[in-house]
């Protein structure tokens, strides 16, 4: 599954609302939903808030299901990050004066299986996460 | 998906420096954008020392909401204040658990056990 949308803040409820219902089919418990919407909604939020700093731009997200993996990528076209280690330290934020927790890579790394971003000043960001839902022994 | 219209995500009521923000709506960096806002004028014109969250009517919160907590802690600190959060959910719980949050807010049941503690 593979959307694009605009970086519009109204779009972060779309963005998670839609990979939640994507990810129905494996009946996962109302946690790992939570988890996955969470993390969507941070990398939407991020994509929208730094990537593109509240101008326009697209994102893309993009949703796999293999067997009881779900896997979301999303990436923009933004400023992207000079320092990818330091962004995904918890409490860091270049936005500090938009009362941004810091607290968004943390969060996606906490609700998530596994997390990479890749980004490049300039070209923006992509952010690649997985999650193992239900029980494996009844995975499709 | 429910996107509700600005005057749907919150309402809030004002009584003898304590303001509780009755959040009815997710609270994602859409909805925290208006809620800073409107917090902040209901905050200065009632002279506003202790915040209380209600949660009662949120199914989703992510580290926006812990944003908006966190600056408006910051505000009524100074004041002596304090900021409680009540009707916290499991969703929105496991948030304010991971985040550190309940190192500086205090959660209770409700809005009304909230206010008789606060003070």
């Amino acid at each position: 599954m593979k959307m694009i949308f605009e970086s519009d803040s109204r779009n972060e409820a779309f963005a998670r609302t839609v990979v939640a219902a994507y990810v129905t089919r494996l009946n996962p418990t109302l946690e790992e939903l939570a988890d996955i919407k969470t993390a969507v909604s941070e990398a939407v939020t991020n994509s929208i808030i730094h990537g593109y700093g509240g101008r326009e731009g697209k994102i893309e997200l993009e949703c796999k299901i293999t067997g009881s993996l779900v896997e979301v990528t999303v990436q923009d076209y933004g400023v992207g990050i000079v320092d990818i280690e330091q962004a995904m330290e918890p409490l860091y934020t270049t936005k500090p004066e938009w009362e941004r927790s810091g607290m968004g890579f943390a969060f996606m790394e906490a609700f998530m299986d596994e997390l990479e971003v890749f980004s490049e000043p300039g070209k923006g960001t992509r952010v690649v996460m997985n999650k193992q839902v239900g029980k494996p022994e009844t995975a499709a | 998906m429910e996107t509700k219209s600005r005057d749907e995500m919150v309402h809030y009521e004002l009584c003898d420096q304590c303001l509780v923000v009755y959040v009815t709506s997710d609270l994602d960096h859409h909805a925290v954008n208006y809620l800073r806002e409107r917090s902040d004028r209901m905050i200065q014109a009632g002279n506003v020392k202790y915040i209380i969250f209600d949660f009662e009517n949120v199914d989703f919160m992510d580290s926006s909401g812990i944003g908006l907590i966190m600056g408006r802690y910051k505000k009524v600190m100074f004041l002596g204040g304090k900021v409680a959060v009540t009707h916290v959910e499991d969703n929105v719980d496991r948030i304010f658990r991971i985040s550190g949050l309940y190192q500086i807010i205090e959660k209770y049941d409700t809005p009304s056990q909230a206010v008789a503690k606060l003070y």
